[in-house]
This record gives C-alpha cells, structure tokens and sequence, in this order.
C-alpha cells in the first residue's frame, strides 16, 4: 500500500457508499417497513401468541397464572353454555350473511338502473354502515323495546297482534333480532361494492348474450354471476369473519341473554374474562373460534375458487 | 323504454318499489333517534299517543346530555383517538405501502403476507393478552391506550389502498426525479405523495369512520369517566342499572353519528372508492 494514494480513497469511499447504500432497493425498503413491522408485531403479533399462553393458565384476573396445559380447552368442551355459544355463532354467521349476500346482491342490481339521485341514494343507503354500530344498536334497542316498541305499536294499531312480542325477550325471537340488525348494518357495505363490481361488467356481453336469445335471468345467471363471484367471495369472507366475531351489536342488544341464547364467542369470552375475571379460560373461549372460522373460510375458498373466473 | 306505459309500471316495479322499501329500512332508526330525542318524557313513556310523530318537541334532553353528563368531554376524546390514530395509520400505512408497490426487497412476500393475516385477525381474539398488556404497560384508563391500539386495526386496510394507489404513479416519473438526483425519499415525498392525495383521503375516511366505531378496546381500556369514547359512555352511563335514559342515549346517539354522516357526506366519492377498492381490483 502506498501510503498517500490508499487514505484519501478509503475515506472518500465509505462516506459515498453510506449514501449508496441506503438508496439500495434493499436496505431503503426496510428501513421503511422496519418501523410498521414492529409496531404490528409488538400490537398484534405478540399479543396473538401470549394470548395462546394465557390460554393454557389458569389465570383469575391480577394474579400469577398456573400452566394446566389444555385444561381450559378441555373444560370449555364440557360446557353446556360453550356448546350453546358455537351454535349461536354459527346460526349467527350463517342467516346474517345469507341475507345480506342475497339483499346486497338483489339492492346492486335494482341500484345497476339509470335513476335520478342515484348518488344521493347510495349516499343515504350506506348510511347505516358508517354510522358507529354502538349508537346505531341502541336505537334499535329502544324499537324493540319491551313496553314501548315501534313495532309492536305498530303491530296492535293494525290489529295484527295484540300485544306484540317481547323481541329481545323471547330466544328466537331475539335471535332473529340480531339476525336483522346486523343484516341492516352490513347489507350496504355488500350491495355498494357489488354495484361496483356490476359497473365494471362491460355492457357488450349483455348484448351478445341477448342476440344469442338469452333471457333476463339466462343473462344473470350466465353472465352477471360467473364475473361476479370474485367480488361476492372477498365480500362474503370479510363478512363472515366480521359477523362470527361480532362483539358490540350483541353485548349492547342482548348481553347474550335471554339465558344465553344469543351469546356468541365475542360475547361469552368477554363475560368469562371481563366479569368473572378468569383470562385464562376467557382466552381459551376466543381462541376457540379460530379453528371454525378457518374450516369455514376453507370452505368457501375451495366452493368459489375466485381464480377461475 | 319502448313501450312507455308498460315501461312505467315496470321501472315502479323493478325500481322504485324496492329502493323505497331499502331506504325505509335503512333510514327509519336515524328517523327514530331523532324523534325520540326530541320528545319529553311524558309523551316518551305514553301508550296513548301516536308515537310516529313528536307532538310537543323539547330539546330537554340534549340540555341534559350536554349539562350533565361528560358527553362533550366523550365527544372530545373520541375525535382525538380518532384523529391520531388515523394519522399514525396513514404514515404507517405508507411505510409499508411504498416499498411493496414499487421494490424488490427481500421478505417482501413475508411482508404483504403479515399486513393481509393482521387483517383477518378479529379484534375479540387479542383482547384478553392486550388488555393484560395495557396494564401491564400501566397505560389503563388512558387515551394512549386506544390510539396505540386503534392502529393495528387501521393500518393493514390503509396499506392495501394505498398500494394500489402508489401503483397508478408512472414509473417513469420516479426515474426522471431520480436521474435528476433525487434520493428515493425526496422521489416518495416530492412525487409520489402529491399524486396519492385522493388514496390518502379515501383511507383517512375509512379510518377515522373505524376509529370512531371502535368498541371492545374502549370498553375494556377506559373505564372512567374523563377518558371515554362517546360509544363506550353512553353505554356506560346513560344506562343506569335497568333505567334508560332514552331520550339522552337517542341524543347522544345522534349527536354522536352527525360528525361521522359530515365528514362522509363531503367525502362518499373517497369513501365508496376506499370501500370497493380491495374486492373489486383483486
């Protein structure tokens, strides 16, 4: 090494590649992500997997827990009220999205006319999905009040029924309540972004398909729905995740009563973990919607297979 | 079109049947918060009277709600939460958006794979180990609680709109800046980020409407009065026991929805564009 050239170019090599370096694809790419990443591994990540280990502890409120291996798993399986709780969520998840795919689906293609106000309308339909569902579910609450709901005057001012039911009162029928409301809060969100997905059928299919003679429905059936399942699949899976995890709409319509005939996972676990302070089996609870809501998700993805089309 | 009589009586059938049935479903609880609110006690609590209209309107109970009750203090905070969280989403959100639509980097795919599983985790599943790490943090019963955790919800959905905005930018575009001698930040800060503005609206809508819907956390983090949202107050203290206060919770109800219906009417272009953006391009 010569030692006046080799110093002069090291120094003026490093302080250049520094800038280099961190304009590389690479390195510049993570020193973006890097910060996200960690906050949603510190927030969601870690959370995800200690909320597994609380799982296997019992674990009362503010203590130490105690590792029993499965033994919350085990006891959930023997509870009468779990059972009742999976078959809630599941009629739940089930009746809330059949009718809000079947509404949304029917409300896209009333919307897909040329109308006047048809922007305002849109506007006003999705009303009910923006608005926060806490405040929302309260006004229903008070319309299906015992003593003074809308409905059941209603009901008695047309002579229908007299008196009218006791709607979050009876199990059925405050099961078919939360059935409706969450459908009245979740069909906007399917009907507007089926009408887009209508749009962006080009027209000249429907034309084809009608000179080859095919009738309104033919041209649904054959052309509407095959390029429209993309769009019901990623609907229909966010509904489902959202509706069999759904939380405020029941714990403010019912609590999960009348004698726990409509709690769901969201609301059962809250109660375990929350208000008999047992986080370890509360954890357990919510843990346990994971495996069917995956079996359910798999299900739908190998039905609809949204590649295809 | 062609037969216009028969036409008529089709289009009343096929269109304006079922949309006023829509709307009258959609909109009668906003029609009912409103009417309800606006009624005093005795007609409220009547059987006698014809309860579709108000007969005597006070604003008795908006007096009440805003005199004894915390509810602008809840006002107030939920548009803290919701402003801050909304902000850090978006900035987060860009983070991970830029480098996925336009690098090649290696865990890329690992990346996007993380940001579409937080997605799908449903709140419900983290409450128990989050509210054992708010405490733990000694972060109970503050608002730092809800914004550090609002974010977690926000972010997976403002980075996957956002990445498809980032996409429309032409490349060629980034290469002129950066053959002038503009270093990949100054390219993102000085050329992407400008064309982006309409994504950067329609996810800040999205979620500041979300942040403003929150529940579970708000209800599990803040328990007293000073800190909560608007949701989790009217649950908690327009309801006392078994006794409603239902003239304040429809007053609360509404006012707490008018702020969100404002910022959405401006925006329902943004908004309906943020909405359909995932399952339409996909």
């Amino acid at each position: 090494m010569t030692a006046a050239a080799a110093p002069a170019l090291e120094r003026r090599r490093p302080a250049f590649s520094l800038g280099r370096w961190l304009e590389r694809e690479g390195v510049f790419s993570w020193l973006m992500v890097a910060p996200p990443v960690a906050f949603l591994v510190a927030l969601v990540g870690y959370p995800f997997f200690y909320g597994i280990w609380i799982s296997l502890q019992n674990r009362p409120v503010a203590q130490a827990g105690e590792f029993i291996g499965l033994d919350n798993f085990i006891h959930a399986w023997h509870d009468p009220i779990f059972r009742q709780v999976v078959l809630n969520t599941f009629v739940y998840t089930i009746a809330a999205t059949l009718l809000k795919m079947v509404g949304g689906l029917g409300l896209a293609l009333v919307m897909n006319q040329e109308f006047r106000f048809r922007n305002l309308t849109r506007a006003l339909l999705l009303l009910p999905f923006i608005v926060p569902t806490v405040l929302s579910t309260i006004a229903w609450q008070w319309i299906l009040d015992p003593a003074f709901s809308v409905i059941n005057w209603l009901l008695v001012f047309t002579g229908i029924a007299n008196p009218g039911p006791s709607w979050l009162g009876n199990p059925h029928l405050a099961m078919l309540s939360l059935i409706v409301v969450n459908t009245w809060r979740g069909l906007p969100f399917y009907a507007i972004t089926l009408l887009a997905g209508l749009q962006t059928i080009p027209p000249e299919l429907y034309e084809a398909a009608t000179i080859d003679g095919a009738s309104g429905w033919q041209r649904f059936r054959y052309v509407t729905l095959p390029l429209l399942k993309p769009v019901i699949f990623i609907v229909t899976m966010f509904s489902v995740i959202f509706t069999f995890a759904d939380f405020q709409l029941i714990y403010v319509l019912t609590r999960g009563g009348p004698a726990n005939a409509t709690h769901v996972f969201a609301t059962y676990a809250f109660d375990v973990a929350m208000g008999a302070g047992q986080f370890g089996q509360g954890a357990a609870i919510a843990l346990s919607m994971v495996p069917p809501l995956a079996l359910i998700i798999l299900a739908m993805a190998i039905y609809m297979r949204p590649s295809k089309s | 079109m062609t037969v216009e009589r028969r036409g008529w009586t089709m289009r009343a059938l096929k269109l304006w049947l079922p949309l006023g049935v829509s709307l009258l479903f959609a909109l009668f609880p906003f029609y009912w918060m409103a009417v309800t609110s606006l009624k005093s006690n005795q007609e409220l609590y009547s059987r006698k009277v014809m309860p579709l209209v108000v007969h005597n309107p006070t604003l008795k109970h908006y007096v009440d709600l805003i005199t004894e009750t915390n509810f602008l203090e809840w006002t107030w905070n939920t548009f803290v939460v919701a402003v801050i969280s909304t902000a850090i989403s978006l900035l987060f959100g860009a983070m991970l958006a830029y480098p996925l639509a336009r690098m090649r980097f290696a865990g890329a795919t690992l990346v996007s794979f993380a940001i579409a599983a937080t997605y799908l985790v449903p709140q419900p599943l983290l409450f128990v180990p989050l509210a054992d790490l708010i405490n733990r943090l000694g972060l109970g019963d503050t608002l730092t609680s809800v914004i550090l955790t609002y974010p977690t919800l926000l972010i997976p959905f403002c980075a996957w709109l956002l990445l498809g905005y980032f996409r429309t930018v032409p490349v060629e575009l980034e290469d002129a800046a950066r053959i002038d001698g503009a270093s990949r930040l100054q390219t993102l800060i000085k050329i992407v980020l400008p064309l982006c503005g309409p994504g950067f609206i329609s996810a800040g809508i999205f979620a500041f409407t979300l942040a403003q819907n929150e529940f579970l956390y708000a209800l599990i983090f803040l328990t007293t009065t000073e800190v909560r949202t608007v949701p989790v107050g009217a649950i908690a203290e327009l309801v006392k026991g078994d006794v409603f206060y239902w003239g304040q919770l429809m007053a609360a109800a509404l006012l707490g929805s008018i702020p969100v219906a404002i910022i959405y009417s401006f925006f329902v272009e943004h908004y309906v564009a943020g909405l359909t953006a995932g399952s339409v391009k996909g």
